[in-house]
């Protein structure tokens, strides 16, 4: 049981020894090394969160560029389409125009075409007359160039008249 | 202590058996002889020593033949006056150490151990070999206080001098290259045993308050790890298989533990809440013994680990020389087998070495742990269940 009865003597130094050496690595081991090794956990940490929040600034850039890019294609679209309607609506236009504008001159042409077929029969008609007199004045003439004929004639009108 | 020596020696023959039957292990050991084979002629001899002693010889040998086992092995794991390097013949070469001794009366005295060494007496003292341990005795009976640089006093001053050195270089190399540079060489693997401990054993067992603690944690891991260490060496003192030692070191601990120690702690041991009177009568005697048992815990387990490993690996030596005086050739033909289980035990002590260092710790962080602990009612119990095991462990 000797072993198990410590020595004062060991028991002192020990302890002595242990303090020094204690308060010489807390102060010039422990304390540097830890705060290194701290500062270079913090160090990492830090960067690997900048790096993170650079990601994600990254793609919120790239989320907002989408965003851009599919609004000015939508716009882009929406003036293709507007650019369409109207080209249509101004050809439509141009067409009913046209075609009002061909009515209204087929319409004049008629009514001109139809006034000078009217002027044209009554010239017609007063010539056929004109010459319808003459040539009845010619006939008259002949027929009744002669006294008898005009005896006759006169006879059958006074036959004509009935004297009631 | 025998109870250690038992288990171990148990484990370590039916992990032999096994691994015995392995071909490749057996030449690596036949390899490992080889190499060894100077460095185990100069062990050898060392623990031949005792043969031709007269010490020994005076102890009444239970062998028989002038071999007392127990004295060579006690004689090396006990502390001594002298560092005692080898013998050439029956002349020991020792390097002679400072003894200091109080008396009571006349005071201090310091003279060289190598004037006690031979048993004579010295300004009215000599050097009590009789027991495991050696001890200087007053001859007017007087009770003197023994303050003398002992071998393992020694062996822990120069390996506390290398641990300052070792990690005050480290911390210079931080200081120069700056705290975002990658670690290399020595600082890198000293970074992961800081690292290993800070989030290990510190951050778990403490939470938040653990950058006060972390300080003494490392400094009880790495003293306990490198005395650990220093004492494997062939010839090295056993400074961590001494009960003193680890006595000191759990004092250490323990003053910590009490005087960081807050109102809920004393709370709970004093006045456990929730519990009937007549439980408590039971429970507070139960729990001030329980504090009381928590340093001599950690005292023993590393004292009693780093001592068996020691006596383990001298007693597998000690074999050639108890089979070489049934007969000499028994005796060498023991040779690589008593080798191989050094060898062997010098491996698993190699990682006890850092096993033990680190128990020491975390035991440490558990009852600061404790100590500290903030008033949560369904993590205590569940804290208290587990480091229950672990004092058991």
């Amino acid at each position: 049981m000797e072993l198990l009865t410590p020595e004062l003597g060991l028991f002192f130094w020990t302890l002595v020894a242990f303090l020094i050496v204690l308060f010489v690595l807390r102060k010039f081991a422990w304390k540097p090394i830890l705060n290194s090794l701290g500062e270079r956990e913090k160090g990492i940490a830090d960067s690997i969160a900048a790096a993170d929040n650079l990601k994600k600034e990254m793609s919120q850039m790239k989320a907002e560029n989408e965003k851009v890019m599919a609004q000015a294609r939508e716009e882009r679209a929406q003036m293709l389409k507007e650019a369409k309607e109207m080209k249509d609506r101004i050809v439509n236009e141009a067409k009913d125009q046209a075609k009002a504008e061909a009515n209204k001159i087929i319409v004049d042409a008629q009514q001109q075409i139809q006034q000078q077929k009217m002027a044209a029969l009554t010239e017609v008609k007063n010539e056929i007359g004109t010459l319808a007199v003459e040539v009845a004045e010619k006939i008259l003439r002949k027929s009744l160039a002669t006294a008898e004929a005009q005896d006759s004639y006169v006879n059958m009108l006074a036959e004509d008249i009935k004297l009631n | 202590m025998d109870f250690f020596l038992n288990l171990k020696l148990v484990s370590l023959r039916k992990i032999s058996e096994v691994k015995m039957s392995c071909k490749r292990l057996f030449s690596l050991f036949l390899l490992v002889f080889a190499l060894a084979g100077t460095s185990v002629s100069a062990l050898a001899q060392t623990e031949a020593t005792p043969v031709a002693s007269p010490a020994a010889e005076s102890e009444a040998p239970k062998e028989g033949k002038g071999l007392n086992i127990s004295q060579v092995i006690f004689g090396h794991v006990a502390d001594a006056h002298e560092w005692h390097i080898f013998s050439i013949g029956e002349t020991p070469v020792a390097l002679p150490l400072p003894v200091i001794i109080y008396h009571p009366e006349k005071g201090f005295s310091v003279f060289s151990s190598s004037k006690i060494a031979e048993g004579e007496s010295y300004e009215g003292y000599h050097l009590d070999k009789g027991g495991m341990k050696e001890k200087i005795v007053s001859e007017d009976g007087a009770k003197i206080t023994d303050l003398s640089i002992t071998k393992n006093i020694l062996a822990m001053l120069v390996s506390a001098v290398i641990l300052m050195l070792l990690m005050t270089s480290a911390a210079k190399k931080y200081k120069a290259a700056g705290a975002m540079k990658a670690p290399k060489g020595f600082q890198n693997a000293l970074e992961v045993c800081i690292i290993f401990i800070r989030d290990e054993v510190a951050k778990p067992n403490l939470g938040h308050k653990y950058k006060k603690y972390l300080p003494l944690l490392l400094t009880i891991f790495f003293f306990i790890w490198i005395n650990n260490l220093f004492g494997l060496f062939p010839g090295g003192a056993n400074f961590t298989g001494n009960i003193a030692v680890t006595a000191c070191l759990a004092l250490v601990s323990f003053l910590v533990m009490l005087f960081s120690a807050n109102k809920h702690y004393w709370g709970h041991m004093f006045n456990p809440p929730g519990v009937p009177f007549g439980i408590k009568l039971l429970l507070v005697p139960i729990e001030i013994i329980s504090m009381f048992i928590k340093p001599v815990a950690l005292t023993i387990r590393l004292f009693a680990n780093m001592l068996a490993g020691h006596i383990i690996i001298l007693s597998v030596i000690c074999m050639i020389f108890i089979f070489g005086m049934l007969n000499k050739y028994v005796g060498i033909g023991f040779i690589p087998v008593s080798v191989a289980f050094s060898v062997f035990m010098f491996m698993v002590e190699l990682l006890v070495a850092a096993i033990q260092a680190f128990i020491f710790a975390t035991l440490t962080a558990v009852f600061i742990g404790q100590a500290i602990e903030e008033n949560h009612s369904e993590e205590t119990g569940q804290e208290y269940h587990v480091n229950e095991s672990e004092i058991i462990a």
